[in-house]
C-alpha cells in the first residue's frame, strides 16, 4: 500500500521525521518497505515566467527568453518548441540539481543561458502524475504559480511511504486505516474524517432504483446512491497527483473519485451508468449456467454458478469485486450514476479473480474481508467528494440492503493473563489506554472489550495479547529461557546419529558433500538406459511444476550425482570424490504418501579412483557401522552401469544397494570421465544392521603361523567364492584370509588366472604346532582342487 | 714384566685416541684383550713368576687391563655418537615442504550450518523431529490454521502432487504430527527439506531447507521466545549479536514476529550486506496460535508454546559471504573445498 504522506497528514499529525516515522511505524507492524521521494535530487528548481522571447541570431532551433523569476530576470536560451511569452515555467537555475545532473552557467551558439527550462521527465515526474505535461518540450503550469516558488512545493512533490500490509489487516489497506495506526503509534490523536453530503438533487435514491441480494452468505451487504446531472471530465489536478502518486492512473472524474475513496477507506467502489440498468434493479446472485459477460478489459468471460455477479432484471453487469461490466460502463454521454459501496465475501472474489485470471486493487482488498461497518462512510464520501468537484447531483437517501447486520463481539479483558502470557508486568491501565487508542470499546467496570468493526481480525485472546505486545514493543518484553520449565534430555535419535557416522566416515574416506535438488525431469530415465517399463520411472508428478526438467521427484539420485560430476570434469577439475545423503520419492500403490527412501549416494573420478576404491569405502563405511553379514555379488543387468564392473550389495540377504562403474556409454551421453565409479545404497537398510553394541575380545597371547598359499584357477571363478571356500575347511584355527596377489600372464595357462592368499592361524590357548597347520592347509587344498580344479602353484 | 705392562697400556691407550672408525676398535680390541692378544699372552706367561711377585704382577695386569676396557668402551663412545651425528647430519630434511595426507572430505556449507543450529538447540534440550516432504495438504495448511481458499494458500506459492497432497512447503507439518504423538513438554526442531514454486535465481530455489522450532509447555510466555531466539542468535552469530523483533503476521502463531539480527557485516551501523539497515531479517516466529494446539491434540487453555523458523540457505549464506544461491546446489568441487 502507497501512502502519500501529504495524505496521511489529513488525518494525523505525523511532526516527527519520516525516518522515525517509518521505523516506528515498522516496530509496530506495519512495516515500512521504501520511502520515495518524488522530490528527491531536485534543488534549485523554480517558477519563471515568459517575458519575451527572440530567435537565436546563429541557430534556427534556439530561442532567447527573459524569465522573471520575481527576484530578478534572467537570459535563458531554449530548445523547447512549445513555449510563449506569458508562460509560467519550472526552471532549473544555475547550479540548481535534477536527477539528470547540475546546471552550468553555459554558452547555447555563443549565447549566455542562466539556466535550463524543465520537460517532466528532467523532473523525474510521469504523465500520469502531471497529465497536463505535453509528450515533448518544457512543462507549462496552469495557472498563475507564484515567481521564484520552489516547484517541488507548486507541484506537490510528496513522500509516499510503502507499506507491506500482512492479509489480516484489510483495514490498513487505505489511508485512513494506516493513518489511524500511525496516532497510535506515535502517540498523537486520530482525526476522525468528517463527512457531510447536502443531497441537492432531492428526491428520494429508493425510487430510481431497488437492490436485492439474493446470495446473501456471498453479499453480506449493498449500498447504493444515485447521482444525477453527472459531468465527465478530467477530475482535479490534486486528485489526479493523490491517485498517481498512490500508484493508481487518473481516468475522469467519476472513477478517479471511485479510485480515490478505495484508497482513502479501503472500501472499493463501482459506478454504474443507472440508464444501461434494465428494470433499474440490482440482483446480487450467482451466476446461471451458460451466462456470460464482456467485462471493462473487453474480455468475454463465461460464468460459471460458483461466481458472484451483480445483474440487472436481465443479464449479469459486473462480476463481484472483481470487475465491471461493459455493458453497463460509464460513457461521456452518461447523466445518472449508480454508486455501489458493498461487502463481498473474500473467498468468492478470491476464487473468482483467480479463475479469470483478474486481480484488482478492490479485487485484493475484497478478499481478505472487509468491514460491512465501512460501506456507509465510504458511500458517503464519495458522495461528499461528487459535490465538492461538482461531478454530478446527489440524490437524497441511501439503498442499503443489509442481510447481515454487524454483531458486536464481547471479549474478556484479563490483564494478569496477558501477561502471564507474554511473560511482561504491564499495569491494566496501560492496556486499557492502548485499546482505548485502537478504538476498542472498553467496559472498565466489567472489564469487557468490544472490538472495532474494522477488527475482523480479533477473534481471541491470543489476538488481545499481540495489540497489547505491538504498542508495549515486542522488544521491551524481557528475554527467558523457559525459566522454571522441567529440563529436558533432547538429543538425537539412533537414526541421526547412525546419519552421522555415515557422513562422518565419508568424509573421513576424502568425500566431499554435495546437496542435489529433489526435482527432475522424466527424460533423465533414457539418459541412464532405464528400461521403458521398469518401475523406476513411476514416479510422484508434480501438477504444477516450474517446467518438464523440474516436473517429476526422483526415484534415483544417480542422473543427480552424474551431473555434479560432469559439471565439474567440464570445468577440468581433475579428481572428484563426492557422496550425498538424500531421498528419492517411491509412489506406492493404494497410499496417499509415496515411500521417502534416504540414499547414500557416492561419485568418484580420476586420481586412484578405480572400482576396489570405491568398494574399499563401502567396505570401510560397513565397518563403521559395525556390519558384518555383508555380501558384494557381481551384477550384469544394473542400468547405467558397465556389465562387467558392478556389484550389489546384500546385507542379512537383502539388497542394499549397487556400486560400480558406469556404463561408458552412459558416461558419454552425461558428459562424465570415462571411468567414473558411482555407489548408490539404502541407508536405512543400513541402519537397521548397524551394531553399536561393541564387546571388547581379549588380545592374542600366543603367536600366529602364516602360510602363503598360491592356486591356478579358471579367470571367471570369483576370488570371494575361493575365499569362502578356504575358509568352511580352515578348521577353527584359521584366523585371516589376505589376497595378496592376483596374476594372469606368462606362466600361467590362457584363461586361467594366479591367486595368492596369506592364511594365518592362532590358537587362542597354546602355540600351534607345524603338523597342525599343515593338515590345515592340506584339508583347504583338497577342497580348492575338488570344487574349483585349483593347481598349486 | 712391569716395565712390558706399562709399555702395552701406554701404547694401547696411544691408539685409541687416534682411532676413527668401530672396525679399528674391534682389531685393537682383539690384539690386545683377545685370546691370542698381547696381554693374554703375558698373563699366560706368569706361571714362570715367583709365588712373591704372582699377586703383584697378577694386579698389575689387572689393573691394565681394566684400563684399556675401559678406554675401549670410551672410544666406542666416541665413535658411535660420532657415527650418528654423521648420519643425523646426512638426514636432514627441508621441513617446509608440503605435509602428505589423502585430505578428509568437507561437509556441504548447508550441512555445516545445519549442525551448528541442532548443537545449540540440542543444547538446550531440543530433539530433532522429521517428517514426509511429500505431505498431505492437511498436515501442510488446514492443521496450521490455513483452511483451504484462506488467501495465504496464494502467497505459498505451493507444488500440488494431487488436491490432497503438496510437497511442503514448510516444515511446519512435522510439528503437529509430533504433537499429535507426543504430550507435552515438547522441545523440538524440525530440520528438513522444503518446496516452493520460485524460479532459480541468486536467492531463490524451488528446493530449499529450513529449521522450524516448537516448544510447548504450561505457562510457556512470549518472554521464553525472545530470550531462545536471543540465545540461538548469539549461538550462530556470535555472542555481540542482537536481535529485534517485529510485528508480523502468520497464521499459525498469534502473536507473530519477524525476527531480524544486528548485521554480521557491520555489526548494526550499516552496510552493503544488509543496505544500510544494521539488521538482516533471518526468521520468523511467534506463539503457537490456539487453533494449532488443538489440531495436535494439545488443550491451549492448559498449554502454551512457541515456533519459529528460519531458512539455512540464507544463514549460509550469509555466515560465509556467499552471494549467489546456485552454488550452493552446483556442487563445484573448487567451492565446496572451501568449507
Ligand atoms: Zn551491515
Amino acid at each position: 500500500m502507497k501512502a502519500p504522506v501529504k495524505w496521511l497528514k489529513d488525518y494525523v499529525d505525523i511532526s516527527v521525521p519520516v525516518k522515525e516515522y517509518t521505523e516506528a511505524m515498522t516496530m509496530s507492524g506495519s512495516k515500512v518497505e521504501g520511502v520515495e521521494d518524488m522530490g528527491k535530487g531536485i534543488e534549485k528548481v523554480v517558477v519563471g515566467k515568459i517575458l519575451s522571447i527572440e530567435k537565436h541570431p546563429d541557430a534556427d532551433k534556439l530561442r532567447i527568453c527573459k524569465m522573471d523569476i520575481g527576484s530578478e530576470t534572467l537570459q535563458i536560451v531554449t530548445g523547447a518548441p512549445n513555449v510563449k511569452e506569458g508562460d509560467y515555467i519550472p526552471l532549473a537555475l544555475v547550479g540548481a540539481k535534477l536527477p539528470g545532473g547540475e546546471i552550468k552557467l553555459s554558452k547555447l551558439r555563443g549565447v549566455e543561458s542562466y539556466g535550463m527550462m524543465c520537460s517532466i521527465d528532467e523532473l523525474n515526474l510521469t504523465r500520469d502524475y502531471l497529465p497536463d505535461a505535453p509528450e515533448y518540450g518544457v512543462y507549462v503550469f496552469s495557472g498563475t504559480p507564484e515567481l521564484g516558488a520552489d516547484v517541488k512545493d507548486v507541484l506537490d512533490l510528496d513522500q509516499v511511504v510503502e507499506f507491506e500490509i500482512t492479509s489480516n489487516r484489510p483495514d490498513c489497506l487505505s489511508i485512513i486505516g494506516l493513518a489511524r495506526e500511525s496516532a497510535v503509534t506515535l502517540g498523537v490523536p486520530f482525526k476522525k474524517p468528517q463527512v457531510t453530503v447536502k443531497e441537492e438533487a432531492g428526491g428520494n435514491a429508493n425510487d430510481y432504483a431497488s437492490v436485492e441480494i439474493q446470495a446473501p452468505e456471498l453479499c453480506a451487504r449493498y449500498a447504493a446512491r444515485i447521482v444525477k446531472d453527472v459531468k465527465i471530465e478530467p477530475s482535479p489536478v490534486w486528485m489526479q497527483r493523490r491517485l498517481a502518486a498512490a500508484g493508481m492512473r487518473p481516468i475522469n472524474n467519476i472513477v478517479d473519485i471511485t479510485n480515490y475513496v478505495m484508497l482513502e477507506y479501503g472500501q472499493p467502489m463501482h459506478a454504474f451508468d443507472l440508464n444501461k440498468i434494465q428494470g433499474s434493479k440490482i440482483i446480487v446472485r450467482t451466476a446461471r449456467e451458460g451466462e456470460e459477460i464482456r467485462t471493462l478489459d473487453g474480455q468475454d468471460r463465461k460464468l460459471d454458478t460458483q461466481m458472484l455477479v451483480i445483474c440487472d432484471e436481465n443479464r449479469p453487469v459486473a462480476v463481484a469485486g472483481v470487475m465491471g461490466g461493459e455493458n453497463s460502463e460509464i460513457t461521456e454521454g452518461t447523466h445518472t450514476i449508480l454508486l455501489e459501496s458493498a461487502n463481498f465475501k473474500g473467498s468468492s472474489v478470491r476464487i473468482t479473480g483467480k479463475k479469470m485470471g483478474l486481480r484488482s486493487e478492490a479485487s485484493s482488498r475484497f478478499e481478505k474481508g472487509l468491514d460491512t461497518e465501512n460501506v456507509i462512510p465510504a458511500l458517503n464520501r464519495c458522495a461528499e467528494l461528487i459535490e465538492l468537484l461538482g461531478a454530478g447531483k446527489v440524490v437524497r437517501g441511501i439503498i442499503d440492503c443489509n442481510v447481515k447486520p454487524y454483531e458486536k463481539k464481547v471479549m474478556k479483558l484479563e490483564p494478569e493473563r496477558i501477561n502471564a502470557f507474554l511473560g511482561t508486568d504491564i499495569s491494566a491501565q496501560e492496556m486499557i489506554k492502548i485499546f482505548e487508542a485502537l478504538e476498542f470499546e472498553v467496559d472498565k467496570e466489567a472489564m469487557t472489550l468490544v472490538p472495532p468493526s474494522f477488527r475482523g481480525d480479533i477473534l481471541a485472546f491470543e489476538d488481545l495479547c499481540e495489540e497489547v505486545a505491538r504498542f508495549y514493543g515486542y522488544n521491551n518484553i524481557k528475554p527467558s529461557l523457559l525459566t522454571g520449565k522441567e529440563t529436558m534430555r533432547g538429543g538425537k535419535t539412533y537414526k541421526q546419529r547412525m546419519e552421522d557416522v555415515i557422513t562422518n566416515t565419508m568424509r573421513g574416506c576424502g568425500l566431499n558433500e554435495i546437496y542435489t535438488i529433489s526435482f527432475t525431469s522424466p527424460k533423465v530415465f533414457d539418459t541412464i538406459n532405464v528400461p521403458a517399463d521398469h518401475s523406476m520411472r513411476n514416479a510422484v508428478v508434480i501438477s504444477n511444476p516450474l517446467g518438464e526438467d523440474y516436473s517429476i521427484m526422483r526415484t534415483t539420485t544417480l542422473p543427480d550425482m552424474l551431473r555434479v560430476l560432469a559439471t565439474n570434469s567440464n570445468r577440468k577439475v581433475p579428481e572428484a570424490r563426492l557422496f550425498e545423503l538424500a531421498y528419492i520419492y517411491l509412489p506406492v500403490e493404494g497410499q496417499m504418501l509415496p515411500d521417502e527412501k534416504e540414499t547414500l549416494t557416492i561419485g568418484l573420478y580420476g586420481g586412484t579412483s578405480d572400482f576396489f576404491e570405491l568398494k574399499g569405502i563401502v567396505e570401510e563405511l560397513l565397518s563403521s557401522l559395525g556390519i558384518e553379514k555383508a555380501e558384494f555379488k557381481a551384477e550384469q543387468n544394473a542400468f547405467g552401469f558397465h556389465p562387467g564392473r558392478t556389484a550389489n550389495l546384500y546385507i542379512d540377504g537383502k539388497m542394499a544397494g549397487t556400486l560400480g562403474e558406469i556404463h561408458p556409454e552412459v558416461a558419454e551421453r552425461t558428459e562424465c570421465p570415462p571411468r567414473t565409479y558411482v555407489a548408490m545404497l539404502d541407508v536405512q537398510i543400513l541402519i537397521d544392521a548397524s551394531r553399536t553394541d561393541k564387546q571388547y575380545k581379549q588380545l592374542p597371547r600366543f603367536p600366529a603361523i602364516t602360510r602363503d598359499l598360491a592356486i591356478v584357477v579358471r579367470d571367471e571363478l570369483y576370488v570371494a567364492d575361493l575365499m569362502k571356500a578356504i575358509e568352511q575347511k580352515g578348521g577353527e584355527y584359521l584366523e585371516e584370509v589376505k589376497l595378496f596377489d592376483v596374476y594372469k600372464g606368462a606362466q600361467v595357462p590362457e584363461g586361467m588366472k594366479s591367486v595368492a592368499f596369506s592364511l594365518s592361524f592362532r590358537a587362542p590357548d597354546k602355540t600351534l604346532k607345524d603338523e597342525e597347520v599343515t593338515q590345515a592347509m592340506d584339508r583347504i587344498l583338497k577342497n580348492l582342487e575338488k570344487t574349483f580344479g585349483a593347481q598349486l602353484r | 714384566m712391569k716395565q712390558l705392562l706399562e709399555a702395552i697400556q701406554k701404547q694401547a691407550l696411544e691408539k685409541l685416541e687416534k682411532i676413527s672408525e668401530l672396525r679399528e676398535l674391534e682389531d685393537l680390541k682383539v690384539a690386545y684383550l683377545g685370546k691370542k692378544g698381547e696381554l693374554t699372552q703375558i698373563l699366560k706367561g706368569m706361571g714362570s713368576l715367583s709365588s712373591e711377585e704372582r699377586p703383584i704382577i697378577g694386579q698389575m695386569a689387572n689393573d691394565v687391563r681394566v684400563a684399556l676396557e675401559e678406554g675401549i668402551a670410551k672410544a666406542k663412545e666416541r665413535l658411535t655418537k660420532a657415527l650418528r651425528d654423521a648420519k643425523l647430519k646426512s638426514e636432514v630434511l627441508d621441513v617446509t615442504m608440503p605435509g602428505k595426507v589423502r585430505g578428509l572430505g568437507k561437509k556441504h556449507p548447508l550441512t555445516a550450518v545445519l549442525d551448528e543450529i541442532k548443537d545449540i538447540f540440542i543444547g538446550m534440550g531440543y530433539e530433532i523431529a522429521e517428517g514426509p516432504e511429500v505431505e498431505l495438504d492437511y498436515y501442510s495448511f488446514e492443521a496450521l490454521n490455513i483452511p483451504k481458499n484462506h488467501p495465504a494458500r496464494d502467497a505459498q506459492d505451493t507444488f500440488y502432487i494431487s488436491e490432497n497432497v503438496v510437497l511442503r512447503p514448510h516444515t511446519s507439518p512435522v510439528q503437529v504430527r509430533y504433537m499429535k504423538e507426543h504430550t507435552p513438554p515438547i522441545r523440538i526442531i524440525c530440520p528438513g527439506r522444503v518446496y516452493r514454486s520460485d524460479a532459480v535465481d541468486a536467492t531463490h530455489s524451488p528446493v530449499f531447507h529450513q529449521v522450524e522450532g516448537l516448544v510447548v509447555d504450561k505457562g510457556v510466555t512470549m518472554g521464553d521466545l525472545v530470550g531462545t531466539l536471543q540465545a540461538f542468535a548469539k549461538g550462530i552469530f556470535g555472542e555481540k549479536t542482537k536481535i529485534r523483533l517485529r510485528p508480523h503476521h502468520f497464521p499459525f502463531t498469534e502473536p507473530s514476529a519477524e525476527v531480524d539480527v544486528s548485521c554480521w557485516g557491520c555489526g548494526g551501523s550499516g552496510c552493503r550486506i544488509c543496505k544500510g539497515e544494521g539488521w538482516i531479517e533471518i526468521l520468523g516466529a511467534g506463539m503457537v496460535h490456539p487453533n494449532v494446539l488443538r489440531a495436535g491434540g494439545i488443550d491451549p487453555e492448559i498449554y502454551s508454546g512457541f515456533a519459529f523458523g528460519m531458512g539455512v540457505e540464507r544463514i549460509t549464506m550469509g555466515k560465509y559471504g556467499i552471494d549467489d544461491l546456485r552454488l550452493l546446489f552446483e556442487n563445484d568441487i573448487r567451492f565446496l573445498m572451501q568449507f
